[in-house]
């Protein structure tokens, strides 16, 4: 199935059950993307995965994301269908105030510890998670360093400016 | 004593007796582990009640470092993943630029790299194979197999210049075509290694002891596998057919007839055997590629924006000299998207999920990395088994450190 056609496909059918959940839809590159409200998120994973024609049995990846205006977080999934070989990529954003979202560790086993990390590196709280704590850094660190008010460098230092190069 | 003395002592019931587990810190660093896993084991004798990985040892923050890092120079990052295979990962991370810059590979480049990543997908499996044969007490195989891998090195050394942490190639393709001497090691390699690699099979795939450590331990369902994202030799040896080469075919892999191996129980020996066919099925491979491949033409991608120009043009052309110097200091425009880019590791499907804004590095770069996913099974998969049950179930699940920590 071309990827434009799988696109309409989940399209059309999320919207028929979860009308009004979906932000934007859209195809980047060879993957279908959908952009989901953070409220129906775990309905539409639970149903991407339980339709009988759409059927992604299998979670990929799930990380996190930061926005560029430092507003918003956000978690991407990764879905895939092994035997029709579906792939989409499903997003959700939510406020950095209030980063709480559903976990899908009762989906999939295997995010457990995509969540662990990505909790870790973002701070997102996956509420229903198990054992929700901090999996590559230390247990004592009291930042999530891959939030972009954490600079890779120590901003103190003025003997290496970026100006020219570099973010 | 006899009978008659023990009448008296009144025996321990359920009740009575005090249930007592011991605590043992496998790790971490374990001689056995082969890296640095800590595992805190909840013992009943020798037998694991319960298991508590702790990850992380040797984080080394590469998201972040690769967020202030110009796409070529993340490169070196991405060959300390999994440092067995280090070319897989570095044309991974290629293909996802050159997917992003919508860069078209000759079909000259394209077989060069399926010959040198399958090269290292025989080095990866030949060192988590002998390792098993290792820790279930066969040195042998390992001493007779390893100076393989040394010869593989070899021909990375001739290529690259590095034999681990390899940097192979650049993003469009390679520099130039192989040395002569390095398509006469290949050549050389893929007609002797057959030889050496029967010998290993000899030695251990029908071995008696062998097989009694190995079947029925570790094992864990297809539906489970699937469940813990399981991908790669470990999700076949469970009895699932997915293989990115095949799935999604990437650097002409599908001009390619090979078989995928599948296992039945996902046991110890079925990864095991699995690793030893897909050597075989690599070697297949290399054999089509170097048969089929064309003899002439360029073996890099037509992208003078992102390409490096001839030396000999840098030092006599103005233009060029301009490319080169933008072009290392990271000051070309890769255009803004959102790719994600899977190939087929050693270890199961390693993905590049990478988001651009246009600036000279990622704006997020997120790596999937197969053994961080899967090690989270290995508590439940040696839940109730012995201690050196759970030991070459690690060794055989090839969790490598750099790959785990990322």
């Amino acid at each position: 199935m071309e990827k434009a056609e799988l696109l309409e496909l989940v399209n059309t059918k999320l919207k028929g059950n979860f009308h009004g959940s979906i932000e934007s839809a859209e195809l980047l590159y060879d993957f279908p993307v959908f952009v989901i409200n953070k409220e129906h998120i775990h309905d539409v994973l639970s149903f991407l995965k339980s339709d009988e024609e759409l059927n992604f049995h299998f979670l990929t990846d799930l990380t996190g994301f930061q926005t560029p205006d430092e507003k918003h977080l956000g978690v991407i999934y990764h879905l895939h269908n092994m035997s029709k070989n579906f792939r989409i990529r499903v997003k959700t954003f939510f406020p950095m105030a209030n980063p709480e979202i559903p976990t899908a560790t009762d989906l999939w086993k295997g995010a457990n510890w995509m969540e662990r990390e990505t909790y870790d590196f973002f701070g997102v709280k996956f509420k229903g998670h198990p054992n929700l704590k901090r999996i590559l850094n230390v247990d004592e660190m009291n930042i999530h360093p891959l939030r972009k008010e954490y600079p890779l460098e120590d901003q103190s230092r003025d003997d290496k400016s970026d100006k020219m190069f570099g973010r | 004593m006899s009978k008659k003395e023990t009448k008296n002592i009144i025996p321990p019931t359920e009740d009575t007796m005090e249930k007592e587990y011991h605590i043992l810190n496998l790790g971490p660093t374990h001689p056995a582990t082969h890296g640095i896993f800590q595992n805190v084991l909840k013992m009943d004798g020798e037998i694991i009640h319960e298991a508590t990985p702790t990850v992380g040892y040797i984080h080394r923050a590469f998201e972040k470092l690769a967020e202030r890092r110009p796409y070529a120079q993340i490169t070196p990052i991405t060959d300390r993943l999994n440092y067995c295979s280090s070319p897989i990962n570095n044309f991974g991370w290629y293909m996802t630029v050159e997917k992003l810059i919508k860069a078209e590979l000759p079909k000259r480049a394209e077989y060069m790299r399926v010959i040198i990543m399958e090269l290292s997908r025989i080095a990866d499996h030949l060192i988590c194979n002998s390792v098993i044969g290792v820790d279930t007490g066969a040195m042998t195989g390992f001493l007779y197999i390893f100076q393989w891998r040394e010869k593989i090195y070899d021909i990375f050394e001739d290529i690259c210049g590095a034999r681990l942490t390899t940097n192979i190639g650049r993003i469009g393709g390679f520099d130039t075509d192989f040395p002569a001497k390095t398509w006469d090691k290949i050549r050389n390699f893929v007609k002797e290694y057959p030889k050496a690699l029967q010998e290993f099979a000899n030695l251990l795939e029908r071995n008696r002891i062998f097989m009694d450590r190995t079947v029925n331990c570790g094992s864990i369902t297809a539906e489970m596998a699937l469940e813990y994202s399981f991908t790669g030799p470990n999700l076949r040896a469970a009895g699932v057919d997915y293989d990115v080469r095949v799935a999604n075919p990437y650097s002409s892999y599908q001009d390619f007839d090979f078989i995928i191996p599948v296992g039945t129980s996902g046991d110890t020996y079925d990864r095991f055997m699995v690793r030893q066919e897909e050597m075989w099925q690599s070697l297949k491979i290399i054999e089509q590629a170097l048969k089929n491949m064309p003899t002439d033409g360029p073996t890099h991608a037509n992208i003078p924006d992102f390409y490096l120009p001839p030396k000999q043009e840098v030092y006599n052309n103005m233009e060029a000299l301009i490319y080169h110097f933008k072009i290392v200091m990271g000051e070309t425009d890769i255009p803004a998207g959102e790719v994600y880019h899977c190939v087929e590791g050693g270890n199961g499907e390693l993905g590049f999920y990478l988001v651009s804004d246009g600036g000279r590095t990622p704006y997020r770069l997120h790596f999937r990395r197969p053994c961080f996913i899967y090690y989270q099974a290995y508590p439940e998969m040696i839940k109730g088994s012995m201690l050196s049950d759970a030991i070459i179930t690690m060794s055989s699940m090839n969790v490598i450190a750099g790959e785990l920590d990322a």
